[in-house]
């Protein structure tokens, strides 16, 4: 565990008095009650500062700076802002101490939450001096040395979260392992492969031996390993990442017959390998000695490319995408704007490729999927694969194990694809990738809004969990290096706060259909852009609850008093009855009660 | 099948052949007679790539294009929601859109002049209501093909006169009670105004508007008279209403020319030709090609904005009303289009009584019938090749899109459905209904007279499309109803009456009552005089205003916002790109690449059927114990639409509507992906791992 428990709201602000100015702001302390502060949180700094809304103009307040986040609010609390410090990116001062105008002078913060935050101060004494200084230095807590706030949180839940994934558990309810799959421990010291997880399935035949072989074939060590397995036609989805061609075209016997071998289990004639980049970028990789499965070499698999393109492309359409919609929508060009970011044919393509596989495993052909290193594009394609064939990850919990799985297990890199506590905001690592997953899958809940037990509210609250470093499910790049920082005893897990009370992310449509496919229809025409998460800091965007789900509720409340008063009546009948003459048989539950206290 | 790549949808062969020519040719209405004989022909069908056809026959009357299976039809399951006028098969002929013939593998579009011309060898047809049909005609003998075909193109492609229209053989045929429609006020009698006038002023306590509201009455009564007198009547009309408004209103007048801010007819009818191009799709491969661009596609069109424009004005109108208490006067050339789009949009965001379904259409019989919008050369009923004077356009069909809009964002303020306005949208092109058949009242008494003295009979009777029962059993009609509507009284106890001293006139009705006259060419010359007069009264103010109009109903509509939603109150559309959509249901139902079998909408809306039947049925039971105290009147009940879905059966996410088609369970994979997303960036050809390569700075 973290320190000595530090008890929860006790943070005196004269405790880090960075300077005088601050503790005697203090000493009206009226606002204070506003922030209900996390356990393990501190106050670090107040400010009075100018808040320069974008849809309400100027508004005066007050912003409180903790080492977890940055809270504001306006002099009349008619608003405020609750921001987390690791969603900020980049943290710019704006104009100087001479610049002109009316509120040149102050910050301008950027986050990776689709908004912006603009403050003013007064232009004397370097005002800003000390709020930027604090800001800076919590919001990127790792670049200067300090802990993420998730080890800082002392926050405690009815359930740990922790618990939620065992990797066993979840192979045995895919009736793992069985005559034609085991589980290999040949990686729980990392050994094998440093971005895979302890536990891993492969193909009854292939030795460990063979497993060593194959993995100096396939970019950093990430061999073919088996995600998820058909229950009746037993065709599995393996993942892994590019193989080690280059060039000259090299071949790895030991791979081929691998492959081979994945193949067999089922008795597929043909292995099909999902390729999820573009024909070209395939190519191009072999320069840098990766490459994809030449047709000669693997004779009994046919390579498909799916066409989907890589991190950077990501990164720049949700750029062009955040430009079209914040501050302020684009009005004139709406959809000629919204195509121009690509967006939503980038989404188009990652689920068409999500639908290939799904499709090609449920009419019993095995697959392969892998992009150039398989922790992104690999990730997306297997992970909303496994959601369109297996109604269990559509359940909450469900999707929980199957993030903890696909995503968090096997090495997606969050930590340079978010850059959690980093101050770097122009790192080339960073990508939407995650985010892209979770629009996918909102995609999906909007065309079978009966088919998923989490409602939008989860995947918002997911998102927002992904950046604020407040839980440590989505810390560092991999199992391995996760371990290192004993993050599972350190950190709260996210599905703690979520299991610990599940109301509010539960769809009420959710109708449980287990041996149903769902086959999204991956065209411009259905796919349509979440506007309650890209456009949600804009006030015209009414955030109401769904009309049809709040009718629903309210029937479903109606429902139940109908039949407790049903019930009340059906009670009072029966009494009535055994008092003179035999029960009633109406009331079979009543009976039972009745007849089970005597004993 | 799955085919990926283009140009794999080539192979056209039928899967199975059966020729066998059906003996009863069913279901056939009474009144129509068979002008051609019945051919074998082969239907294609839409849902894959591998063009599996149908065998069957092929038959023309006077009043539908008629395709007969020689297929076993499905079961009654499926079929819940049928047209008892006209079948999946058949098509209206006034619903042609267009007929396409196919010669050596390349289309063309059939015109008059190429009936002559060799038979295609495949028959391509467009509808109105966006229904693509592919007929290959090259297992027919060529006589017969050669006859259906120029039967065909012939009876869709001809000028008719009005008198050959289908709607009186049929009213000649069918029973001659009088079947108006009881709940529906048509405003075609005094009463009925007087009526109106008498809600309005009780509901919206508007004081002085029945002065208005008789001049508009009296007008409408005036477009009956013959031609002649109308002019100097008119012109006096015209002048003591002005005099009405400026001294015995205490409110200023806001005159709106919408000829000058929104777009014409012409305009509308060109972007409409444009937009529903796209959603007439002949095969798989033109679905995926057209799916790159699909967003610039849409928006080239025009429509949406178009559509948005529409309601824009109408919020103005509305401001002007509510919030400044100006009167506003709405005039355009004819004053019979735009006028009652505009119009028809103020009325339905102020007043509640028109969000629902008689409400609804009574306000059409108001606005559109009696105040003459000229449906018969708006939707060219007659196919007039003679575009100047008859200026086809989809007006009607615009304003639909407007409501269809306000409906989708706020959906429990209107007691009807998204499918009740995708249905009457159909109806205007079915030739039965009065409703949509003329030009102006006057025209359809003349017409309507002359057509029984012809017919030798007592007074004709054309039912109104608001008689649903002619179309389809109230089953079906069940799902004309929004579920989600909210009751007026639940509504009452959900949120508490704001007082809005200031706002207590809502002047609803004075754009709706100042109508001009249908008569082409009156009110132009007038404009300029109006305007001058206008002037006089020294509100010339509200002429050109500076500030823009967009700007202000912005403002407009976030102070609306920000109050609480009441549904029963002012209603008010979001403008904003991304609010304005495209009507699915309308659009993309017969479009088997984008349904989503056991998904859409209806998944939802159904179990809230079912829900709400459960509920019904235990409320059945507590009153029949009756010993239930009413305090749970918290939700007024309604019978259950939808509830016909109770089977529970998977419905794809174009219900109602093409349910009867057996929708693949394979999943449609786009092709043509390549296409889409040419990248040329060099980001794109760059590592995902920047420690590999680096060329960004």
């Amino acid at each position: 565990m973290a320190s000595a428990p530090i008890p929860a709201y006790n943070s005196s602000p004269l405790e880090n008095s960075s300077s005088q100015n601050v503790s005697r702001e203090n000493l009206k302390m009226e606002p204070l009650a506003d922030v209900a502060l996390l356990p393990g949180e501190e106050r670090m700094i107040d400010k009075d500062v100018m808040y320069i809304c974008p849809f309400n103009g100027a508004l005066k307040g007050k912003v409180f700076i903790t080492n977890f986040r940055l809270y504001f609010t306006h002099t009349d609390s008619t608003f405020t802002l609750d921001v987390p410090l690791s969603v900020i990116s980049r943290i710019e001062k704006m104009g100087g101490a001479s610049s002109r105008g009316e509120n040149s002078y102050g910050l301008d913060i950027t986050c990776k939450d689709m908004r912006n935050l603009r403050f003013a101060l007064k232009q004397e004494g370097h005002s800003r001096r000390d709020i930027f200084g604090e800001l800076f230095k919590y919001a990127f807590p790792l670049s200067h040395g300090l802990p993420l706030f998730a080890f800082l949180s002392q926050e405690k839940f009815e359930e740990n979260g922790w618990n939620i994934y065992k990797p066993m558990d979840e192979f045995r309810r895919q009736g793992l392992p069985n005559e034609r799959w085991r589980i290999s421990f040949i990686n729980s010291t990392y050994e094998l492969c440093d971005t895979y997880p302890t536990i891993l399935v492969v193909p009854f035949k292939a030795t460990e031996e063979d497993l060593r072989r194959v993995a100096t074939f396939r970019s950093r060590c990430r061999i073919p390993v088996l995600s998820w397995i058909h229950r009746e036609n037993q065709a599995v989805i393996m993942r892994c990442s590019q193989p080690l061609v280059g060039m000259s075209g090299k071949r790895n016997k030991d791979d081929e017959r691998y492959l081979d071998i994945i193949r067999e289990a089922n008795g597929t004639p043909k292995l099909t390998i999902y390729d999820a980049r573009p024909n070209v970028n395939a190519v191009a990789n072999k320069a840098t000695g990766g490459g994809y499965e030449g047709e000669d070499a693997y004779q009994n698999a046919e390579l498909v490319f799916l066409d989907i393109h890589n991190i950077h492309v990501m990164r720049e359409s949700l750029k062009k995408l955040k430009d079209i919609v914040y501050p302020n929508v684009e009005e004139s060009h709406w959809l000629s704007s919204l195509e121009s970011t690509h967006w939503l044919e980038h989404i188009k393509l990652v689920l068409s490729g999500a639908i290939q596989v799904a499709d090609k495993v449920s009419s019993g052909n095995s697959v392969v999927v892998h992009c150039s290193d398989g922790w992104d594009r690999t990730a997306q394609l297997t992970s909303l694969a496994m959601l369109m064939l297996d109604s269990y990850y559509r359940t909450l919990r469900g999707f929980q194990v199957l993030l903890e799985k696909e995503w968090i297990s096997f090495g997606h890199k969050f930590a340079s694809r978010i850059g959690h506590g980093d101050k770097n905001h122009a790192d080339q690592d960073r990508s939407p990738i995650f985010l892209q997953f979770i629009d996918c899958v909102w995609q999906m809940t909007k065309q079978f809004p009966t088919a998923f037990e989490f409602n939008e509210h989860f995947l918002i609250v997911v998102l927002d969990h992904l950046y604020s470093c407040r839980f440590g499910t989505f810390l560092y790049n991999c199992e391995s290096i996760r371990d290192s920082h004993n993050v599972r005893t350190k950190t709260v897990s996210l599905w703690s706060l979520i299991n610990s009370s599940t109301t509010s992310y539960v769809n009420p449509f959710f109708t449980p259909e287990s041996s149903r496919v769902l086959y999204p229809v991956a065209s411009m025409r259905h796919l349509e852009l979440w506007v309650n998460y890209y456009i949600r800091w804009n006030p015209r965007i009414r955030h109401q609850q769904s009309p049809v789900e709040q009718r629903y509720k309210e029937l479903l409340a109606l429902r139940d008093q109908y039949l407790k008063k049903l019930e009340e009546l059906q009670l009072s009948d029966s009494t009535h009855m055994t008092n003179s003459s035999t029960p009633n048989a109406a009331s079979p539950n009543q009976h039972i009660t009745h007849l089970q206290t005597p004993f | 099948m799955l085919s990926l790549g283009g140009g794999g949808a080539k192979s056209t062969k039928p899967s199975f052949v059966s020729y066998v020519t059906p003996e009863v040719l069913s279901p056939r209405l009474d009144w129509e007679d068979f002008d051609e004989e019945r051919n074998p022909v082969l239907k294609h069908t839409q849902d894959d790539l591998s063009q599996r056809g149908i065998f069957g026959t092929l038959l023309c009357t006077n009043f539908r294009v008629s395709f007969v299976s020689d297929e076993t039809p499905l079961e009654e399951m499926t079929q819940h929601f049928k047209n008892k006028l006209y079948g999946e098969n058949d098509i209206p002929l006034m619903c042609v859109d267009n007929i396409y013939g196919v010669y050596d593998e390349k289309k063309k579009l059939i015109t008059k002049g190429m009936l002559k011309n060799k038979c295609p060898s495949k028959m391509i047809i467009h509808c109105k209501d966006l229904r693509v049909f592919q007929f290959c005609l090259t297992y027919t003998k060529e006589e017969d093909a050669k006859k259906i075909f120029q039967g065909i193109a012939h009876h869709c492609l001809e000028p008719k006169s009005l008198k050959c229209v289908f709607a009186f053989s049929y009213a000649a045929s069918s029973s001659p009670e009088v079947q108006r429609s009881q709940r529906t006020v048509m405003f075609d009698s005094k009463e009925d105004w007087t009526q109106e006038m008498k809600r309005t002023k009780a509901n919206l306590r508007i004081v002085g508007y029945n002065f208005w509201m008789k001049y508009g009455c009296a007008m409408f009564k005036a477009s009956t008279l013959p031609v002649p007198q109308e002019d100097g009547l008119m012109q006096g009309y015209m002048e003591r209403m002005l005099h009405a408004v400026a001294h015995t209103h205490l409110y200023s007048l806001k005159l709106e020319d919408l000829s000058e801010t929104l777009p014409t007819i012409q305009d509308i009818q060109q972007s409409y030709n444009k937009f529903k191009q796209f959603f007439l799709i002949d095969n798989s491969t033109d679905f995926w090609v057209s799916d790159v661009k699909w967003f610039s596609t849409l928006e080239n069109t025009g429509w949406l904005d178009i559509i948005r424009q529409c309601l824009q004005k109408a919020v103005e109108v509305v401001e002007c009303l509510e919030k400044e208490n100006t009167n506003v006067l709405i005039m355009e050339e004819e004053g019979s289009d735009l006028c009652c789009v505009i119009s028809s949009l103020v009325q339905i965001m102020l007043d509640p009584h028109f969000r629902t379904l008689t409400g609804f259409q009574g306000l059409v019989q108001k606005e559109w019938v009696a105040g003459c919008h000229a449906f018969l050369d708006r939707c060219n009923h007659l196919y007039q090749k003679d575009k100047e004077c008859h200026s086809p356009s989809p007006v009607f069909l615009l304003f639909l899109e407007c409501v269809w809009q306000m409906v989708q964002q706020h959906s429990p303020a209107f007691q009807f459905s998204e499918t009740y306005l995708t249905v009457l949208s159909d109806s205007i092109h079915v030739p039965i209904f009065s409703t949509f058949l003329f030009n102006s009242a006057y025209q359809r008494e003349s017409t309507m007279k002359a057509e029984a003295q012809h017919l030798q009979r007592g007074p004709l009777n054309c039912p109104a499309v608001w008689d649903w029962s002619v179309q389809f059993d109230c089953k079906a009609q069940e799902l004309f109803i929004n579920p989600l509507y909210a009751d007026k009284l639940k509504q009452d106890k959900a949120i508490r009456k704001v007082p809005r001293a200031k706002h207590q006139r809502q002047l609803s009705l004075p754009s709706s009552a100042f109508k001009t006259p249908p008569k082409k060419g009156f009110f132009k010359d007038e404009t300029e005089s109006l305007k001058k007069m206008l002037r006089v009264k020294r509100i010339s103010r509200w002429m050109a205003s500076p500030d823009s109009p967009a700007a202000a109903t912005r403002e407009f509509y976030e102070t609306w916002q920000r109050r609480p939603l009441d549904y029963h109150g002012l209603l008010l559309p979001c403008l904003d790109g991304p609010a304005m959509r495209l009507w699915m249901q309308r659009y993309l139902r017969w479009i088997p690449e984008v349904q989503i079998l056991g998904g859409g909408p209806v998944a939802i809306t159904s179990m809230l059927a079912e829900l709400l039947s459960q509920v019904q049925d235990l409320r059945r039971e507590l009153d029949m114990r009756s010993c239930w105290e009413t305090e749970a009147e918290s939700l007024q009940l309604r019978p259950g639409p939808l509830a016909l879905t109770r089977t529970s059966l998977r419905l794809s996410s174009s219900f109602p509507f093409a349910s009867n088609r057996n929708w693949t369970f394979k999943p449609a994979i786009p092709t043509s992906l390549l296409q889409s997303l040419m990248v040329t960036d060099r980001l794109a050809s760059q590592e995902d791992e920047t420690n590999e390569v680096i060329s960004l700075v």
